[in-house]
């Protein structure tokens, strides 16, 4: 137990003291047991009343310090760093937030504000008085980063960790990579095709030494944790040789007889099982799609690249952290949902850009030539009933540009844009103008009122009481329905679950701080970037990316470690081993080992993660989080409750 | 409970470090004021606080426990809510044994900017606290 405690209690300015006496806080805690100083200071975190305090600690030998001021979210660390300069431990330090929860939540209340404070600094004095000095776990880490998804985050992020001198493996799950915008044509703003921008980044990923590219390669276990990722994964194989006769390879796919739906064209087109995506999509090496492949053998007595014993493989990595940059989905949309499925010519925004890609001079679909197109916005973001309560961000933006994309490169094209307001933001608003200057038709509704598709005959209609022109009935004859649909996460996100990964209310990926700490996970070592955290555009998920890279390389760097040692201690005489406790767990921190006499739990020092999930389930007590255990938490109480 | 004619019941919260500790500090940002009786103890996970730490602050003569659980932006998992919800239900079988009111023992999700929210829950808890102070 500490016996000499120093408080400082700041005045933050006037910011405290003008609601808080500072000066009746100093004399209510001066008798606390175990303060031996108490001060006041009008700024407890400039230079002077550091200093001030570092000698203080040296001079009257403190076990114990408190800072009474703003929120620990702000000089928590300064003051920790105060402690350690001046020799103490830095858990030896507890901070009291007497500015936003006592002097500014009760501003319009001095003597209560004053009360508050009271009572918070005392509660911090019990809780330094039983704490103890902690030291941070030190570990080996390995220098080499895992980048799960080869999509433009993944590859910018890889390309970003291998130019500071990290070796990466980059696991990509598809045959190609590129991910979604190798799917695009022209990108807004810079007009440059999703192929020329992967191409790019492809040959930055190749030319590198320290990046190893794995493709159709998949994360099947992961042992280990921060520092030592023990990863395995399995790459399928290609069944063609790397170097291949293009002549050879198009008479093959001609042969194969298998037709299956293109995932690249989002099925509106077929491939054979023998196919390849250049020039959009790299390695340009093309595959045979094993799944659907009915080994008849016709390829292979055309193409002599074609090996069909090549067999999968096994790959183990230790890496010291995982990057993960596993992209998005594009929403489904439910039979009939706006006429999908069920009404011909009902497509998806992604469909729709495959087929403005895929046509050239007339834009014809399904033997049909294209003129009147109705685009529906929000189908599956900004649901009201559904799951998906988020806003998709980046496909107002998209379907415009697509739609002028569409008016440009063919003739006499109408385009009618049935939405709930435009949320073209920042740069992306200059598109918006550009497209009403271009005479695109906007017409909008509320949530409640959706437009509704019909067809009739060979006709689709769509109506919708206009907002823009006091709910007015108005009525569109399209060609062609595009359903503007926005980002859910993967479908297959078991990835996520190999590294017990939190997901958020959107089942997308959860950082640890939206804004403080927007690309780190609970899950020490493993970060988050592009759109497998929430909707994003290419610049978005590229700036994830880069902020992701540099994080993940923090970890590695030196080779070493620090690990906070806030994380749950077992009493093995009380415990009995029940398994509660390990069940409780959502990182498998707890596991069962055999003491002296009896079976209890143990805990994995690097791999929990302080949640304290695991403490009121045990029925006999014997778990405590470090640093908070009854002993301080109730001593708190009984400080609080004065 | 409350004493008659006290004009704040005292409230113990339980807060998370990382998801409405930032909610907390944001309400007092802002001046959205509440009871002065209103104290704070932070802990990392909303899921992870036990049955005698809230038993303790009654015992201690605390008027009511609000635990501002993370909800779904837990940063631990998506079970937190569910967790904690447990940990209500189970304290407040134990409350009714021991003849204390289970309403006096209430949860809400407090999300990292939910400072709106939080103000008015201790505002209608300390309401219902001092109403309920004679039964």
């Amino acid at each position: 137990m500490n016996k000499k405690i120093g408080v400082y209690i700041c005045h933050c300015g006037g910011n405290i003291s003008d609601y808080v006496d500072v000066e009746k806080v100093k004399k209510s805690i001066e008798a606390e047991d175990g303060v031996f100083l108490a001060k006041t200071t009008l700024f407890a975190c400039g230079d002077a009343n550091q200093k001030e305090m570092v000698d203080d600690i040296k001079e009257n030998e403190l076990d114990g310090v408190v800072v009474a001021s703003c929120s620990p979210k702000l000089h928590l660390l300064t003051f920790r760093a105060v402690t350690e300069r001046a020799g103490l431990n830095k858990y030896n330090y507890v901070h009291a937030n007497i500015r936003e929860q006592a002097s500014w939540a009760h501003s319009d209340d001095k003597p209560g504000a004053t009360e508050t404070a009271i009572r918070l600094v005392k509660a911090a004095v019990a809780k330094v008085r039983l704490a103890e000095p902690l030291y941070p776990f030190i570990i080996n880490s390995k220098k080499a980063v895992a980048v799960i998804g080869g999509g433009i985050a993944g590859l910018r992020a890889a390309i970003e960790l291998a130019d500071m001198g990290c070796p990466v493996t980059l696991i990509e799950r598809e045959h190609f990579i590129g991910g979604r915008v190798a799917q695009w044509d022209v990108l807004f703003t810079t007009n440059e095709t999703g192929k020329e921008v992967v191409t790019k980044l492809y040959n930055e990923v190749i030319r590198h030494d320290n990046i190893r590219l794995l493709t159709g390669a998949e994360v099947i276990s992961n042992t280990g944790s921060i520092g030592d990722f023990k990863m395995k994964i399995k790459v399928t194989p290609r069944y063609i040789k790397a170097k291949c006769n293009e002549g050879h390879l198009l008479k093959a796919i001609e042969v194969c007889p298998v037709d299956v739906p293109d995932e690249f064209n989002f099925n509106i087109t077929n491939r054979k099982a023998i196919y390849h995506n250049f020039p959009s999509e790299y390695p340009q090496t093309p595959v045979i799609d094993i799944k659907n492949c009915t080994r008849c053998g016709e390829c292979e007595k055309i193409c002599p690249s074609v090996d069909f014993s090549q067999e999968e493989e096994t790959i183990e990595i230790n890496v010291g952290s995982v990057l993960m940059a596993t992209g998005f989905d594009s929403y489904t949309p439910a039979d009939g949902e706006f006429g999908y499925k069920q009404i011909e010519n009902v497509v998806t925004l992604p469909q729709f850009k495959r087929i403005i890609d895929l046509n050239d001079k007339k834009l014809i679909y399904k033997g049909k030539e294209i003129k009147n197109i109705a685009y529906i916005y929000c189908v599956g973001s900004r649901q009201i009933d559904g799951d998906n309560k988020y806003c998709s961000r980046y496909c107002c933006t998209s379907v415009i540009y697509a739609a002028m994309q569409a008016r440009h490169k063919f003739s006499d094209i109408n385009n009618y844009h049935f939405n709930r307001g435009i949320r073209t933001y920042g740069k992306q608003e200059v598109l918006y103008a550009e497209s009403l200057k271009g005479g695109d038709i906007y017409l909008q509704s509320y949530e409640d009122a959706p437009p509704v598709v019909e067809q009739n005959n060979d006709k689709i209609t769509i109506r919708i009481n206009d907002i823009l022109t006091a709910k007015k009935e108005m009525s569109v004859e399209a060609d062609l329905v595009v359903l503007v649909t926005g980002m859910v996460p993967r479908a297959d996100n078991s990835v996520a679950s190999l590294f017990k990964l939190p997901k958020g209310r959107d089942k997308f990926f959860n950082e640890i701080h939206m804004k403080l700490r927007p690309v780190e996970t609970v899950i020490d070592g493993i970060t988050i970037c592009g759109a497998c955290q929430g909707p994003k555009n290419i610049m978005e998920s590229v700036n994830s990316a880069l902020s992701a890279a540099i994080k993940s390389f923090s970890y590695v760097s030196k080779g070493e470690l620090e690990l906070e040692p806030i994380i749950a201690k077992i009493d093995k005489d009380l415990c009995t081993w029940c398994g509660a406790c390990a069940e409780a767990c959502p990182f498998d921190a707890i596991k069962m080992v055999k003491d002296e006499k009896k079976d209890i739990a143990a805990i994995n020092n690097s791999v929990c993660k302080g949640c304290g999930m695991c403490l009121p389930v045990c029925p006999s007590n014997a778990i405590n989080l470090i640093a908070y255990s009854d002993k301080e938490i109730e001593s708190m109480i009984d400080a609080l409750a004065g | 409970m409350a004493d008659i004619g006290k004009k704040t019941a005292r409230i113990l919260v339980f807060s998370t470090e990382k998801i409405s500790d930032p909610a907390i500090d944001m309400a007092g940002l802002l001046k959205l004021h509440y009871p002065p009786t209103v104290y704070t103890i932070s802990i990392p996970c909303s899921s992870g606080v036990k049955t005698s730490w809230i038993l303790h602050a009654f015992e201690k003569g605390f008027d009511g426990v609000f635990i501002a659980a993370d909800g779904s932006d837990c940063p631990y998992g998506e079970s937190c809510t569910e967790k904690t919800g447990k940990i209500i239900s189970r304290t407040q079988e134990q409350m009714k044994r021991l003849d204390i009111e289970p309403a006096r023992l209430r949860m809400a999700a407090i999300c990292s900017v939910c400072s709106e929210s939080f103000v008015k829950q201790m505002k209608s808890f300390n309401e219902y606290l001092l109403k309920n102070s004679n039964n």
